[in-house]
């Protein structure tokens, strides 16, 4: 994989950087939680990648640690793209980038609210899109497509007329 | 002989004690644009904390798109920016293709720039104008919505829907053009461009509308930059950032046409860069009309794309193709991608995560004005109660976008 921000961030922080996936021209680097701020902290201040677009998790239960945490990266100079992501288990908690970019701030809320993954130093983590008091993380793949509320039961069987002939 | 003058305003206000009023804009409110709340900290007039709450009208369309096929998204995607449908068909089926590793024909490619310079003119069309109407000038909007009909007749002639358009499939679009209406397209073109005139005469230089939109809602181009604002709010901080420009798709690259950028980031700022966009819009689309290439409207692969229905209903292999297509869907790899395009309000990113199968394993929407929105609280400190008004008009928060 051709990438010069890769190795860059190779040689920086060494085996903090787990692994690199390439695909339609796309690089990513799987960083190990322990590192992660440290290297978004490069990525932003050194290598230019001025510019969070996107922070969002990802569930996939049948890996050990379950949630990954992906971050997209832009450096608004060189117009380079770059992906970061980083797994992180259930109970497990995230140092939160809203000390990097303001950006990061609502989408951190967001990925707590989806998947219940906790991020530390947040200035407020809080449900955004449900509603305060929801039980359960809609995004994670065990939270039932039609929702665990209970459907509201209208018409009582017996309240239907029926034609009794 | 007069008493002294006792001035008592100087006395007590050392001594009154005050306290922060909160004060709730609910989310059925005539101000806010959609469901949107805020609840305001107030030191009399003066806004001193601000904080929007969301997702009134969530849906749930990333946990809808996991559990359906590429294809059956892409109404979902309609519903996003309601307001101008079909950038978003055009930025989530230019995802998926980016994910199967196919490319739409030329010709498709051009129409898709055609509909979406349609809907970026329609949706700044809404944002300028509604802005107006909160602050009072009622009359912009309607002169303004007669031209989103003309626009909106366009649509339904050609996919049988004003709003909720659905116009892309994956490989190309849902049906072909003909020259009839090309040329009534190229005719609502001078009616836009008159329209705005009229919009420009009633607001640019109006002395209520400077005096309630300039200096007001302004944000330097560092903040703007990592508040992660993208689009003509981006751009009216003095960024200069254009997806069309950076990272060109869809062949804009072959179009001549400018980028506004603004300078301070205010209300007024914006409203000028909107405008300016939507006369470069009409630029795009009058050198688009002219060229449209011949050819296929959708690519010939049975992976990515319906046979068509003489194939269907003739042939045995058509029908089974058809069948098999609609039940699994298109088949995507291994692999994830990200893929932006320049929506009407910012960047509008999907990151779909592909897991061999018809339905994708994540199917992310980077809303920009969700992430546009976190900004609220700081571009409307120590400002009054009606900037906030102003502020939220100017941002284009639309509630379809911000919580999915």
């Amino acid at each position: 994989m051709e990438s010069p921000t890769l190795n860059r961030l190779h040689e920086i922080l060494g085996e903090v950087v787990l692994d690199a996936t390439a695909f339609r021209h796309e690089i990513t680097a799987i960083v190990d939680l322990a590192g992660i701020l440290d290297a978004l902290r490069i990525i932003k201040n050194d290598l230019g990648f001025n510019f969070l677009v996107d922070l969002c998790g990802v569930d996939w239960p049948e890996n050990e640690k379950r949630f990954e945490v992906v971050y997209h990266l832009l450096n608004m100079a060189t117009g380079e793209r770059f992906r970061v992501k980083t797994r992180v288990g259930e109970g497990q908690s995230v140092p939160s980038a809203t000390c990097l970019w303001e950006a990061a701030n609502w989408m951190e809320r967001e990925t707590y609210d989806m998947y219940g993954v906790h991020f530390s130093g947040h200035p407020m983590l809080t449900r955004i899109l449900m509603y305060d008091g929801f039980d359960g993380f809609p995004l994670r793949k065990d939270f039932p497509i039609k929702g665990t509320e209970a459907p509201e039961n209208r018409y009582a069987p017996t309240d239907i007329r029926r034609n009794e002939d | 002989m007069a008493p002294d003058r006792i001035n008592i305003s100087d006395r007590l206000q050392d001594d009154l004690p005050t306290e922060h009023m909160i004060v709730n804009m609910g989310p059925s409110h005539p101000a806010t644009h959609g469901t949107l709340r805020l609840i305001l900290e107030l030191d009399g007039e003066i806004v001193v904390k601000t904080t929007p709450e969301i997702g009134y009208l969530h849906r749930g369309v990333e946990k809808l798109g996991e559990n359906l096929t590429y294809h059956q998204f892409i109404p979902l995607t309609d519903r996003l920016n309601y307001l101008s449908a079909a950038m978003n068909n055009v930025g989530y089926c230019l995802a998926v293709e980016k994910l199967l590793g196919v490319e739409a024909p030329p010709r498709a490619q051009v129409l898709r720039i055609i509909l979406s310079e349609f809907g970026r003119i329609i949706d700044h069309l809404v944002c300028i104008t509604v802005n107006a109407v909160d602050l009072g000038a009622f009359t912009a909007f309607l002169y303004a919505f007669q031209q989103r009909e003309k626009v909106y007749e366009l649509y339904e002639r050609i996919c049988g829907a004003r709003l909720t358009t659905s116009l892309t499939r994956i490989g190309g679009m849902y049906r072909d053009i003909d020259d009839e209406w090309v040329r009534d397209a190229k005719n609502v073109l001078p009616g836009i461009e008159a329209n705005l005139k009229e919009v420009e005469t009633l607001l640019t230089r109006n002395r209520i509308w400077l005096e309630r939109t300039q200096n007001v809602g302004g944000i330097s181009p560092e903040d703007a930059v990592n508040f992660g604002f993208s689009g003509p709010c981006l751009r009216a901080a003095g960024v200069d950032w254009d997806l069309r420009k950076n990272e060109p798709y869809l062949g804009y690259q072959n179009f001549d046409f400018d980028i506004p950028i603004g300078e301070t980031g205010d209300v007024y700022d914006r409203y000028l860069v909107r405008i300016e966009e939507i006369r470069q819009s009409l630029r795009i689309l009058r050198q688009a009309l002219d060229k449209i290439p011949d050819g296929p409207v959708i690519v010939d692969d049975p992976h990515v794309a319906l046979p068509s229905k003489d194939a269907v209903y003739g042939t045995m292999e058509g029908l089974i193709s058809h069948f098999k297509f609609i039940i699994d869907g298109p088949i995507a790899p291994e692999g994830e991608i990200y893929s932006a395009t320049e929506a009407a309000n910012g960047e509008l990113g999907f990151y779909i995560i592909g897991d061999g199968t018809g339905r994708p394993h994540r199917m992310r929407v980077r809303p920009p004005c969700f992430i546009i929105y976190q900004a609220m609280d700081k571009l409307c400190r120590g400002k009054m109660i009606a900037d906030v008004v102003a502020i939220l008009g100017s941002l284009n928060i639309v509630a379809g976008e911000l919580d999915r």
